[in-house]
Formats: C-alpha cells, structure tokens, sequence
C-alpha cells in the first residue's frame, strides 16, 4: 500500500511538471516570434515633413524588362542629402506593393543616402533589401539602374554612385549584379538606353 | 585599384626603317636604354619572409642593418597571438601571452623565459621598434612559442607547427595528356603562361617541395615541372612543348594542367567557315604567336560548388542547369570546328578573379559566360557595364575596367548571336550588364542569361530546349569568327 502523502506529492510533482512544460513551450513560441521580428521589417526613418514637390522616379517593370519614368509629388525636405533619400525611398512602396512589376522583399530599406563631392552618391540598403533580392542579371540589374538613374536624374551633380549593404561593401546584389565597383552614371544612362531599345 | 597586363607599348615593327633614324636618335634611344637599365638595376626587390601558421599566412619586409638581414619581432608575433612591448633606457621588454623576453639594444645576449638567449647579431631598438637578425628566428621562435617552428633561411619562408602543404603530380595518358595536382588543402595560385611554361605563384600558401624539387614525367608534350622557393613564396613552372591551360577541380585542391585546345577540323559543311591555317611550329616546338592566333572559345558555367546560384524550382539550382547548358554549348561549337574549354567541368567552386585570370591567361578569342534565370523568356545577350572613367595608369589597365577596348568587339559578338537566335526563333536581347568578370576579360566577352521558352520553368532543364539555344548560339559564334580573328 503507497502511502498516501507519497501519493499527493507525486501528483503535485507531475502537476508542476506539467505546469512547467506549457510554461517552456509558450516562451519558446514567444523567443521564436521576437527573433523574427528583429529581423529589419520596418521603416528606418521617420515621416517627413516638408513641401510637397514633383519628383521623376524611374520604376523597373519585370516583364518588359525597361525603366520606365513616373512623376510623383512626395514631401522633401531641404537638406541634398535628406531629399536624395527620400526619393529613393518613394521607389519601395511601388515596389512592395502587391501588384508590383518589380517586387522587392518586405522590408526592404534604404537605410541612407551620402553624398561625397565631387559628384559621389553611396547608397546604404538595409539586409532585407539584398538578402532576399531575387537572384538573376536582369532582375538585379533593374534594381540597380533603377536606384542609380532615380537618383541621378533628381539631384543634380552626381556622377559616381557605390551602394553598400548595412554600410558595408558586398560583391553581388543577390548573386549576379556587380556590388563591388562604383557605378558611373554615364554608363548606367547608356545601359538603361540600351534596356528600353532593346525591348 | 587591381592593375591587369600592360597594353602594349611598341607599334608594329617595319613601321620604321632603319634609314630614317638618325645617329642623334640612335644615340638617344642608346641613353634612354642605358638608364633604364641603370634604374632597373638599381631597384632590387624589397626582401619579404613569410610566416605560415595556423593562425594565419603573412608576409613582412626584411630590413638591411649594418649589412644583416634583421626583421621586428612585434610584427612577427602579432598575428600569432597577444603581444606587448615596452622600452625602459636600452630595454626592450616583450611580452607574448605570459612568456617574459628582454632585449637589450646593442647587446647579442637576451633573456628568454628566464634563461639567456644569444643572437648572432646585436639587437636594435629603432624608436621604440625591437629588431632581431632575421637568422636567429628558426631558434628564438620556438622558444617563445613552446612549439616545433622550421625556417628555410635561403627562401625566408617559415612554417610554425604542422602547416606545411603538400601536393603530388601525375600526368595521364589520355589524349592530350593531362598534368593532374592534387593538395592537401586548397590553393589560389597566380597563374601566368609563356611560351613553354606555366607558372604558378603560390604567394600564401605554404606549399613544400615534394621529395625531389624537379619532377620529370613519362610525357612528351609535359615533360617535367619545377618547384622553387624565393623571398618568401613558392613557384611551380611547369614546362610544356604546347601552350598549356590550368583549371580547378575539388574545391581548389586540385589543379589540371592541359594544352590548349587544338583547332579540329570543321564539320565540311558550307555555312562553317574553315579555321584558318595554324602557324607552323619551331625547333623548339613552341610559338607564341601561334598560341596567340590559334582560335578556340572559353565557356563559363556560372556559379559551382558552394555557390548555387539561383533557385530556379524547389530542386533546381542554377550552377547545374548551367554546367549541363555549357557541355551541350561546348559539343556545338565544337561540330563547327571551335575548339572550346568548359572553365569548370563539375561543381566546383570558382572565384570571379580566377575565372578572369584563366581565361585572360589562355588568350580565347571569345569568352561566354552562362547564366540561367527563371524570370522573363528567351535569351538575353550581356556585355559589359565598364565604368567610364576607368583609371587606366600608363600602359597598366585597370583591372575592373580591362574590358574596355575589347567592348566593341563583345558587342558586335553579341549582336551576331543575337541575330543568329532570332532566326532560329528563339526571342533574343541585346543588354549591356554589370556583371563580373565580363569587365576584367581581355577578349570578346559575352553573358548569357537563359531563361525558359514559356513560363515553365522546368523547361530549363530540357535538353531540347538547350539543344536549340546552344546550337543557335555556337551559329552565331561561328558567324562572327572572321571578325574576332581580325582584330587578333
């Protein structure tokens, strides 16, 4: 015959057991949940306040395989370095939409924009931005020219664009795209040429 | 900024006849030969040793003091561990880990672990800055160190612990023969070929002599090959009666070194122009301008090994789709009389640098690069995006813009296989791209991005279907040929 406090205090056991169980399981699901969301999913930067003002985004669409030029009023601030930012950073809701030509991953970012006279824009793009960057030449390279022709036809003076990932110099975009040298804004317009007779 | 071969710097010979020149411009060409040769003579090499060890392969500068070869003991351990010096007067005291050494300027006799130590020569203390004869580091280093350090004084190359790499070659008997190196750990030599040799700089890897430093094999076409060790790096040549090309295998553990690929003779057909006459051989059996003139294709399978590309399906990764679409392209453009060189045959990994450096090295007349996408259909047709404002430096070209003066002759390629698949019905794009190495290539070079017929992308892995781009593309390379041959 087991003893019944023997029996009690078994039972309390298997319930703290269990109790602890649910406990590790639901903190495990919640340590889950917070490492995906430090994963950089949101803006940067905050709204900006400023006067409305036109500016030309040159936007990539897929399946014709062209930049093809959108005039959008977006508020800027006053600062070149501020502005140029901004306007790159008109291009993602376009490309975060659901029924964009060019779908860009969520959360892709322009973390900054710095430019370095004479004539040297370097564009920062946070790591979603790349690391989830489909993978192939023309789907690269339209992002590229993109950026690059966006900014160089709205700010004035640039003639030599780098583009960094998390500040940092990196090889390839997504595996193809060349990240390594500095884009000349000369060659970037005689491609984009080339990308819209080729069509 | 990275410097490729220099362009070249003398018009064609014949140019100028002798007559013309006067005895004032012989006598100026004279003392500007003399001075150059003065001036060459008078820079040496700057004298390098280099260390290698499991914590890392580096190389220092050797200094000249009171005609002794004498190196910084600071820089010689810091890469290996924590160090600390200071001066106090004459004394320089050093500290690696917990081990205690004290040198005294002027003097030969130190105190390592609290026992004395004698250097051949006296130690110097230049602004705080600890030098040691350079011949004492095979016994002073082991003794800080606690472990096994061999130095080849003659070479200054030194092994700390078991880190020396190892390699065997052995030549098959297939048909071109093939000198086959297999490592003990994987290497990245600087590859370079002149006429009856290949050599290979290993500047960071700590490779040994085999038993004998001259290897000779049962092979006439690759009769032997060379190990030798100079100021702080190793050199394999490799010497060959045919112009040789190496490419890597297992994951840079093995090298194969083979002739160049002959021309065949073309398929007899009217549309294939016949390759052209290949210059006769010499004594020696080796000609330069042959090897220059002789007329063969690299193609690239992009990606490899660790490197997979894009993800075309759930299974399917671009590095396989285009090594399959490279070996059909290489039998088509081989029917049509083109011998053609796969730069990676298998799935190993390949640098963008090394993929430049061996098709700069074997002088192709053309160079394609396969690319596979899962977007957009047809086949897209890439030069390179060179930057504009290359720094070019005297007859040095820039490395990432070494494809500029051949740009015009990749574009007229590519327009060649353009129209070559729009005939054959296959949609076709004419692009320019930033995408490495087209920009480091010293030939004709062209990217292609091969994407499905349809919107199956399973259709990529068809044979058909890359039986009919291959076929079209290796037409519309042999549509160009007299073109690429002019301009070489």
């Amino acid at each position: 015959m087991i003893p019944r406090h023997l029996i009690i205090a078994v039972a309390i056991l298997l319930a703290i057991t269990l109790g602890m169980s649910l406990y590790v399981w639901r903190m495990r699901g919640r340590v889950d949940r917070i490492e995906v969301s430090t994963i950089d999913t949101q803006p940067v930067a905050p709204p900006v306040a400023g006067a409305s003002e036109q500016v030309t985004l040159y936007v990539a669409y897929d399946d014709a395989g062209v930049l093809r030029p959108k005039s959008v009023r977006i508020p800027l601030p006053v600062g070149r370095q501020e502005r140029a930012a901004e306007i790159l950073r008109a291009l993602l809701p376009i490309y975060e939409d659901q029924f964009s030509p060019h779908p860009l991953a969520p959360g892709s970012e322009i973390r900054d924009v710095y430019l370095v006279d004479p004539g040297l824009a370097v564009i920062d793009l946070n790591a979603a931005f790349a690391d989830n960057h489909r993978s192939g030449v023309l789907v690269e390279e339209l992002t590229i020219v993109s950026l690059v022709q966006t900014l160089s036809a709205n700010i004035p003076g640039i003639t030599r664009v780098k583009i960094l990932v998390e500040g940092r110099d990196r090889d390839t975009l997504a595996g193809h795209a060349d990240l390594s040298n500095f884009y000349d804004v000369p060659a970037v317009t005689q491609a984009v040429a080339q990308l819209q007779n080729a069509q | 900024m990275r410097w490729s071969k220099p362009r070249p710097l003398a018009p064609p010979s014949g140019r100028l006849s002798r007559g013309r020149l006067g005895p004032a411009a012989l006598a100026f060409t004279a003392s500007i030969l003399l001075a150059s040769t003065l001036l060459l003579n008078s820079s040496p090499e700057e004298k390098r040793i280099t260390i290698y060890s499991n914590a890392a392969n580096y190389s220092l500068p050797v200094l000249e003091r009171n005609g002794d070869e004498y190196i910084g003991l600071l820089e010689v351990f810091e890469p290996l561990g924590s160090v600390t010096a200071k001066t106090n007067g004459p004394h320089w005291k050093f500290r690696y880990y917990d081990i205690d050494s004290d040198f005294t300027a002027g003097k030969t006799r130190a105190r390592i672990r609290g026992s004395d130590y004698d250097l051949p020569a006296s130690f110097l203390l230049e602004n705080g800055r600890g030098l040691v004869p350079l011949s004492c580091l095979g016994t002073l280093m082991p003794r800080i160190l606690g472990g096994p350090v061999t130095f080849n004084q003659n070479s200054r190359r030194l092994f700390v612990g078991n880190v020396a790499v190892h390699f065997t070659a052995q030549v098959s008997k297939t048909t071109p023969p093939k000198l086959v190196m297999n490592f003990t750990a994987p290497v990245n030599p600087m590859i370079a070929t002149e006429p009856g040799k290949l050599r290979m700089a290993f500047n960071h890897e700590a490779l040994v002599a085999p038993g004998s430093q001259a290897l000779t094999f049962d092979s006439k076409v690759i009769p032997d090959a060379t190990f030798r060790e100079n100021n702080g790096a190793a050199e394999l040549v490799v010497a060959a009666t045919v112009p040789l090309i190496a490419s890597f295998a297992n994951n840079g553990r093995t090298i194969i070194i083979e002739p160049v690929p002959q021309a065949v003779a073309p398929t007899p057909t009217a549309s294939v122009p016949r390759p052209p006459p290949t210059a006769s051989i010499g004594p020696s059996g080796i000609s330069a301008p042959a090897s220059i003139r002789r007329y063969f294709a690299v193609v690239d399978p992009s990606h490899g090994g660790d490197e997979r590309g894009a993800s075309l399906t759930g299974q399917l990764a671009e590095k396989d789709v285009t090594l399959a679409f490279a070996r059909v392209l290489r039998q088509e453009l081989n029917i049509r009389g083109i011998p053609t060189l796969l730069l990676r045959d298998g799935d190993s990994t390949l640098s963008l640098d090394q993929r430049a450096s061996l098709t700069n090295s074997a002088r192709p007349a053309i160079y394609i690069c396969i690319h596979v996408a899962s977007q957009g259909n047809g086949v897209r047709v890439y030069t390179a995006l060179v930057p504009t404002q290359a720094e070019n430096n005297g007859p040095f070209l820039s490395w990432d813009a070494a494809q500029t003066t051949f740009q015009l002759l990749s574009r007229t390629a590519g327009n060649g296989l353009v129209a070559e698949l729009h005939s054959k019905q296959i949609a076709a794009r004419s692009l320019i791209a930033p995408l490495r190495p087209l920009n480091n290539i010293t030939t004709a070079a062209l990217a292609l991005e091969i994407a499905p017929p349809s919107s199956d992308v399973a259709q990529l892995d068809s044979p058909a279907y890359q039986q009919s781009v291959a076929a079209a593309v290796a037409a519309g390379v042999a549509d160009v040929r007299s073109q690429l041959e002019a301009a070489r």
